[in-house]
């Protein structure tokens, strides 16, 4: 029996499954780093001083970061137009585009993790590094998955685009979504931690 | 986005790539304002303020919610009433402090 309402929208929700799905799954997401984002100014407010994080962390490598993110966003919808278009030259090149700059988002992490160690800077040593290390390294877990899963889309769950083009259209659409808010979320980690 | 004619997706097309060079430009607004000597309250609010612009952004126009279903609308009208409640935690814990 065929999963119901995978290409057709339900007559109730006016949605696919699976967009209704990862939204219900964002919703979740955002009180997880809503969570933290909570901590965050409770440890802020709760001390007298608390150190600029550009003294402490590399703001030129976080910028270029942020425009890492930002244009892997954008690849990663031209992806999905692409499908919409019915060109799938194009969605290979723009989704293999948006794993690199997600890769070299992760390059960058490395170095500036490393870079902090390296000084004896743990997320043992204050409660700012304690912080930025958790609410980092969540988000770098989600880079993590979004990049096997667009993986998977780029190259062995490519194969539905034959069988089922329309399903795996919507496919990207909603692991766009989660990419998005991945992006959306570097959007206020980026100044909260480095800038404020 | 289901029903989309390939006249209305090359038009989406632009909008994404206008949408990337204001969120480029943000960035570089973001960095901007953090040099500025202002107070931390000022500086706090300004960077607040950007980082939403940039996220509505990505919201309205990657996620497509600029045109989205109303389901989702009232899904996320719910997430973000319980985001608030969250955000005003730690306000509670500041006022029971000062209370002490």
């Amino acid at each position: 029996m065929d999963i119901p309402y995978t290409v057709k929208d339900r007559p109730d929700t006016g949605l696919y499954n699976g967009k209704l799905g990862v939204w219900l799954f964002l919703a979740s997401e955002v009180m997880l780093f809503g969570g933290l984002f909570s901590a965050y100014i409770f440890l802020r407010t709760g001390v007298e001083t608390w150190p600029t994080g550009a003294d402490i962390l590399n703001v030129p490598l976080a910028t270029m970061n942020t425009l890492f993110l930002i244009t892997s966003s954008v690849t990663m919808v031209l992806s999905w137009a692409s499908l919409k278009l019915k060109d799938f030259g194009k969605f290979k090149l723009y989704t293999g585009i948006t794993l690199l700059l997600a890769c070299a988002f992760l390059v960058v992490k490395y170095f500036e993790y490393t870079a902090k160690f390296d000084h004896g800077l743990f997320p043992s040593t204050n409660n700012f590094l304690g912080i930025y290390f958790t609410m980092t390294g969540l988000h770098v877990l989600h880079i993590i998955g979004g990049i096997l899963v667009i993986f998977y889309f780029w190259i062995p769950g490519a194969k539905m685009w034959k069988t089922d083009p329309e399903r795996f259209t919507n496919r990207i659409e909603i692991v766009g979504l989660y990419w998005h808010f991945v992006d959306l979320v570097w959007i206020f980690l980026f100044p909260v931690l480095y800038l404020l | 986005m289901a029903d989309l004619t390939p006249e209305e997706v090359k038009h989406h097309i632009k909008t994404y790539a206008t949408v990337f060079v204001a969120l480029a430009f943000l960035t570089v607004v973001t960095v901007g304002i953090s040099y500025l000597d202002l107070g931390v309250a000022s500086a706090v609010t300004l960077a607040l303020i950007v980082a939403s612009i940039k996220g509505s952004l990505v919201a309205c126009y990657f996620m497509h919610l600029i045109d989205e279903k109303t389901t989702i609308y009232w899904t996320l009208l719910a997430t973000a009433a319980a985001f608030i409640i969250l955000m005003f935690v730690p306000l509670g814990a500041m006022l029971d402090q000062a209370r002490i």
